[in-house]
């Protein structure tokens, strides 16, 4: 076991080191959250500047117009842009990480030619259209009707929590196209173009109050038969290969933050003061932050340990699903101290009285959703209990 | 950068793995808890014979030996081998045998409000580590007095009254490394302690039939299983990560790596061990079922080279 890079890792971070510190300073500061034609100009732009330097689909292969990167090589890729303040990968998203590497293993080369270079370039913007309001942790059970007719597949149904909806050209699309088979085999997987006749898309707000999620109805939309990726009724198969891409470099970005919340939140606790002392000087206070700190310095090593499975197996086993718990959880306890910390002041949302509340009030927030999306901490845990302690199912 | 086990490691671990499961299977426990936790000197010798107390003299690295404990911790395997095998790593000269099984080494950590040593009647030589020295003295003539009922029946324990005397036989940089280098191995086998206690409920559950139908189906008890191995795989990384870095082979802070490690590692064992009896219900609370005894140890080696909380304590120091 070794925890240091090795020459070849250093010289592709020394490398794309140089290359940030030349591009950065020429990006634009980032648009405001809810001008999204600024923000969908920005996130592309930066894709386009990754494409240009040879860092776009750092992790896919290189026949598709990918890097190749290793795993390793994928970390010091996300380490290095966090750690710049490099733009995200933004509503790149689901074309870089889901959509994309989903093509590359199971669309047919007409689709592959169409779609990868698209979406490496920045020129497209992909969104998923698999979740529905009666198909959340039972993805399986999902309803959105398509009906073959003719050429076409004809689209009736509603979708949830489609992010960037409204301003994406393309949709990984999950329908239910056989209602009369188990419901795992009769799921069809599309590509839905976003400008189809039939559709109404309207923003979802969150409590964080961003609007980048959002409902689409479906009315008889027509999407050709052509648009299907892999084979009718094989869409379930079709989704599941993308989990399969997971190298445990996932949250790596979220990490950091993570990481650098809690140093903010120790500085923090060095000048704000209760009962005449500093925060910091209040035993019970500054131990929660030292042990929250310690455990993100042992969730760090987590990440590296399974990255160096995915190098060596190609798969992330069982620390992957670990992972995800222990920050889920973790990230509320760093939420909630930050609320203990600031106390009164953590009733704004921007900084006040030259306190950083922002940051720490939005991360609180953030926190609540870190253990429902992709797949709610609960799922996860009968994932762990029965995938990996073998312990029976309920069903 | 490769943070997992090599071919070289993997047949190391496994191996030892082997060996526990043959000359110290849980059942054997028994009989030394009847004979109130003395230590049966054959098996101390057959642990070193397997190189136990002698892996760094024989080239293995810091993160092999923390693979090797983690089996020994697994197997709850009842002595003062820590300190056995840092003796034989870093006071070869002075304490002859230890590497061989001849000698026994303890060690008893000068410490509030008690100062306590384990396995005193067994003992050929007890350290005492009081800051930045560690004195040995003789474990016949130093003034104790015996705990009568020990809560973990394999740990036999007597409270030191006096720490004084004994001739200095380490002090400085050599304690400062024994005290790192005793935490990772102890909380190596905190991390097999865990799993172990893990593998007890998980086979309990899918066994136990209540309402028709085993426990193990019922989310409730799942997630309870889940949750202790979540701990014990953090645990797990935190643990190898202090150990890779020890050895040289990472940029983190040494002792920031070994708090987060003993931290970490004694939390998901005193956790798993909870919740391995709870797993077991009433008969978890019994003395034949061996739940209890992974809790037992847990506590016993939360206390070694400073419990958890004292760990934390150690990094809020560094932030």
């Amino acid at each position: 076991m070794d925890l240091r890079y090795t020459e070849q890792e250093q010289t592709f971070r020394a490398e794309l080191r140089a290359w940030l510190a030349d591009v950065l300073p020429s990006v634009a500061p980032e648009p405001h959250r809810d001008d999204w034609k600024n923000r969908r100009a920005w996130d592309t732009g930066w894709q386009r500047m990754l494409f240009d330097a040879g860092y776009a689909g750092i992790n896919w292969p290189k026949e598709y117009g990918g890097r190749g990167a290793t795993p390793t090589e994928h970390l010091i890729f996300l380490e290095e842009t966090e750690r710049m303040r490099a733009p995200y990968v933004g509503m790149n998203f689901v074309g870089l990480l889901h959509a994309g590497p989903t093509l590359v293993a199971e669309a047919s080369t007409e689709q592959k030619a169409h779609h990868l270079p698209s979406i490496l370039k920045g020129d497209h913007v992909w969104c998923q259209g698999f979740s529905e309001p009666n198909a959340g942790s039972d993805l399986a059970s999902l309803q959105c009707r398509a009906i073959r007719d003719g050429d076409d597949y004809v689209i009736t149904g509603q979708k949830i929590w489609t992010s960037f909806a409204h301003i994406a050209d393309y949709c990984e699309m999950l329908v239910r196209t056989d209602t009369e088979v188990p419901k795992h085999r009769g799921i069809t997987w599309l590509i839905l173009p976003m400008d189809a006749k039939g559709m109404d898309i309207r923003p979802l707000r969150t409590m964080e109050g961003s609007t980048e999620f959002c409902e689409v109805f479906f009315d008889e939309v027509r999407v050709p038969v052509a648009n299907r990726v892999g084979d009718e009724n094989d869409g379930w198969r079709v989704a599941m290969v993308t989990l399969s891409f997971e190298r445990g470099t996932a949250f790596v970005s979220e990490m950091l933050q993570s990481m650098e919340l809690v140093r903010d939140l120790a500085d923090l606790a060095k000048k704000v003061t209760r009962n005449g002392a500093t925060a910091w000087e209040d035993t019970g206070l500054r131990r929660d932050i030292a042990h929250l700190s310690g455990e993100l310095d042992a969730l760090w090593s987590l990440t590296k340990r399974n990255i160096s499975e995915a190098q060596r197996t190609g798969f992330v086993g069982v620390g992957g699903n670990v992972f995800k718990l222990a920050y889920s959880e973790l990230r509320q306890r760093l939420g909630e101290l930050s609320l203990r910390l600031l106390d009164r002041a953590s009733l704004s949302l921007d900084d006040v009285h030259e306190l950083p509340t922002g940051k720490h009030i939005h991360g609180r927030i953030h926190a609540l959703s870190i253990g429902i999306a992709a797949g709610t901490s609960q799922v996860q845990r009968n994932i762990v209990a029965e995938r990996t302690l073998g312990m029976p199912k309920d069903r | 950068m490769d943070f997992w086990r090599t071919q070289d490691q993997e047949a190391l671990q496994d191996g030892i793995r082997s060996f526990c499961q043959g000359r110290f299977p849980i059942e054997s426990l028994q009989p030394i808890e009847a004979a109130g936790g003395r230590l049966d000197r054959a098996a101390w010798r057959d642990l070193a014979g397997v190189g136990v107390f002698s892996l760094r003299h024989d080239g293995f690295s810091i993160t092999d030996s923390a693979l090797v404990f983690e089996e020994l911790g697994r197997a709850l395997i009842p002595g003062p081998l820590t300190a056995t095998y840092l003796a034989a790593t870093h006071l070869h000269t002075v304490l002859a045998g230890a590497d061989s099984g001849e000698r026994i080494v303890g060690l008893a950590q000068v410490a509030e409000p008690v100062t306590m040593a384990e396995h005193l009647l067994d003992l050929d030589s007890l350290l005492i580590l009081q800051g930045d020295s560690i004195a040995v003295v003789d474990p016949n003539s130093v003034p104790t007095q015996i705990v009568e009922r020990p809560l973990d029946p394999l740990t036999p324990v007597h409270v030191i009254l006096s720490t004084t005397g004994g001739e200095i036989v380490a002090t400085g940089d050599i304690v400062r490394q024994w005290r790192r280098e005793g935490a990772v191995l102890t909380a190596a086998m905190q991390v097999g302690a865990s799993f172990a206690a893990i593998d007890l409920a998980v086979e309990y559950a899918k066994g136990r039939e209540q309402f028709g139908r085993p426990i193990g189906t019922f989310q409730a008890v799942k997630h309870m299983a889940a949750d202790m191995l979540v701990k014990a795989e953090v645990a797990r990384a935190a643990t190898y990560a202090a150990a890779v870095n020890l050895d040289g082979n990472g940029d983190d802070d040494l002792d920031r790596a070994v708090s987060v490690a003993k931290m970490l590692a004694g939390d998901a064992a005193l956790f798993c061990g909870k919740i391995g009896i709870q797993i077991h219900g009433g008969m978890g609370f019994t003395w034949e079922v061996n739940a209890q005894r992974y809790w037992k140890r847990a506590v016993v080696l939360d206390t070694h080279y400073g419990n958890s909380e004292m760990h934390a304590d150690a990094l809020a120091g560094s932030m």
